[in-house]
């Protein structure tokens, strides 16, 4: 894009995340003439989340290599940039914003991006100076500042985030102990046995489990010094990270009126309850056509698919086939990838041995694949990823036999 | 530094000097090439930035790993010369570089 777009249609697109970051990239790749604005309150160009609990948080990347695009793209590609400003309300029937100094800005088309915060636990001494959460860049910066050797370490909650964590500060030395009141690990995102083959590695590392166990208090008079669990325990600390999953940022569309429910309520192509307003990334909740229902995700591909499908309806393009969702989390040497969403209906079948440290869990319900969860195992994510697509009929026994060949099996 | 020719699935051309040391992922999504979704930013996990290397330059452009030859293999995707970008990285050698992209990622 060389040209000086035309002033109109004007999008304006309201966080400057992962889903935000890709849709004013592919307008442009889509041709999209018109005027970009993207709207940001952090201080940076869009970034790469994922590693700030993995790679970054242990030193073993930049700051400059989380960024989705170099600095010299948005000038490039005529996007205008608008850092460190925060939309403070909309107002839908004037197709207008209002910035939190009182400045407002017209628009045709809206996206919001805002994406999700990390939710807070209504419990005493959560807002002592050592009791972090990790969403942006600047919780990494003070959690990576914190994290020492031999720190002691309470994690509060079994979730992704909270088990990257556990991996992290293990890997640089620090005691980690990890709370969770469910009675097992990533209880509604994994399969009980990938549940249980995690807790075995991480006991493996050192990392030590309080499951089914509640939190009653956070102790300490300035910064936490104790963490008062629901049994009685008192697990003396350092540090506390909240890993207790995450809130759509939706305020601001429900102060506009637009319809929500646990995010914004969007259609197939991502608009909400207002023609010229859209919601992408982890604040939308829309309907996925394999399961029939609305889902609210919170993940780096569906963003970046809500994106190219907005970009795709906004230039009037044919939006290509809806994906199936999917996942990855990086655990020590672990590679998780996940394909679809865990359905308690569907037979389980592990495919390999967990012993190996590579195998995977297919799902599959009425002869069709819905999830793969694969560890260490390529093979079984991408033929996985193709069956959950196609919807190949399958056999539990033929993908649980590790001598019949996956490759023939998905073709 | 090496200039990059990206040949879209139908025929657009787009060219791209990217510096050394930055994969061809990294090059060609920080020029907008389209068509390089690269969900998962590198991380050889997602399978969406995949490219086809012109015959002449496939020797230069190295080997895949067996990571990367197992997610092209069972994607059913591993012919023509197909190469994850992200695992490509650029230096002087590479100029010149053609590679064409598909009509869709994995
Ligand atoms: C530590 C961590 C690890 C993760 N690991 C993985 C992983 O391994 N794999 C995976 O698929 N996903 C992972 N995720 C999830 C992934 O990062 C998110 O799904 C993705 O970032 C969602 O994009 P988004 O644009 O919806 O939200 P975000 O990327 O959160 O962006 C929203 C932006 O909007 C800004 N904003 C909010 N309100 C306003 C306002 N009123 N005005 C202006 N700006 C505003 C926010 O500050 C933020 O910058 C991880 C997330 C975290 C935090």
């Amino acid at each position: 894009m060389s040209e000086t777009p035309i002033a109109k249609p004007h999008v304006l697109v309201i966080g400057a995340g992962h889903a935000g970051g890709a849709l004013v990239g592919q307008l442009r790749q889509f041709g999209f003439a018109g005027r970009i604005t993207l709207v940001g309150d952090e201080p940076h160009t869009p970034y790469h989340r994922p590693p700030l609990s993995k790679a970054w948080l242990k030193g073993e990347t930049t700051t400059e290599k989380l960024a989705l695009k170099p600095g010299s793209f948005y000038e490039e590609q005529h996007i205008g940039l608008r850092l460190g400003e925060r939309v403070q309300a909309i107002e839908p029937d004037a197709h207008r914003v209002r910035f939190d100094d009182g400045t407002t800005l017209d628009y045709d088309w809206l996206v919001l991006a805002t994406g999700a915060r990390a939710r807070q636990l209504p419990i005493p001494g959560v807002g002592h100076s050592n009791v972090l959460s990790l969403r942006n860049l600047a919780d990494a910066e003070r959690l990576r500042n914190a994290l020492k050797v031999d720190r002691k370490v309470v994690i509060i909650g079994g979730g992704y985030i909270g088990l990257e964590c556990a991996a992290t500060a293990r890997a640089l030395g620090a005691e980690v102990t990890v709370v969770e009141h469910a009675p097992r690990l990533l209880a509604r995102v994994a399969s009980a046995s990938i549940a249980t083959f995690l807790q075995s590695e991480h006991e493996a590392q050192g990392v030590q489990f309080r499951l089914n166990t509640g939190i009653d208090a956070i102790e300490g008079e300035h910064a936490a010094t104790a963490v008062r669990l629901s049994d009685g325990t008192r697990l003396p600390c350092d540090l506390v990270i909240l890993g207790v999953g995450a809130e759509p940022a939706a305020e601001l569309a429900l102060a506009a009126g637009l319809a929500c429910d646990d995010g914004v309520t969007v259609d197939a192509d991502c608009r909400s309850s207002h023609p010229d307003i859209f919601a992408i990334g982890d604040m939308a909740k829309r309907p996925i056509p394999i399961y029939g229902r609305p889902i609210r995700l919170e993940s780096v591909p569906g963003a970046g698919e809500q994106a190219r499908r907005v970009a795709a309806v906004l230039c009037g393009r044919e939006p290509s086939a809806p994906e199936v969702p999917w996942f990855w989390s990086d655990q020590y040497d672990l590679k998780l990838q996940i394909v679809g969403l865990i359905d308690t209906d569907a037979t389980s079948v592990v495919r390999g041995d967990p012993a190996s440290r590579s195998f995977a869990v297919f799902h599959v319900k009425d002869t069709r694949v819905v999830c793969v969860e694969a560890i260490n195992s390529p093979p079984a994510f991408m033929a996985g990823k193709k069956l959950a697509a196609s919807g190949k009929p399958v056999t539990p026994s033929e993908l649980a036999d590790s001598s019949a060949d996956l490759k023939t099996i998905a073709a | 530094m090496a200039r990059i020719t990206f040949i879209e699935s139908n025929g657009t051309t787009h060219t791209a000097d990217i510096n050394d040391g930055t994969s061809l992922m990294e090059g060609a999504t920080g020029h907008n090439v389209p068509g390089i979704d690269a969900d998962c930013g590198g991380a050889m996990t997602c399978g969406t930035c995949l490219v086809h290397i012109d015959p002449a330059w496939v020797e230069r452009t190295g080997t895949r790993c067996e990571h990367e030859q197992q997610m092209l293999e069972f994607a059913g995707r591993d012919g023509d010369n197909a190469r994850l970008s992200c695992q490509i990285i650029v230096d002087a050698t590479l100029d010149g570089l053609v590679v064409r992209l598909p009509e869709a990622q994995i």
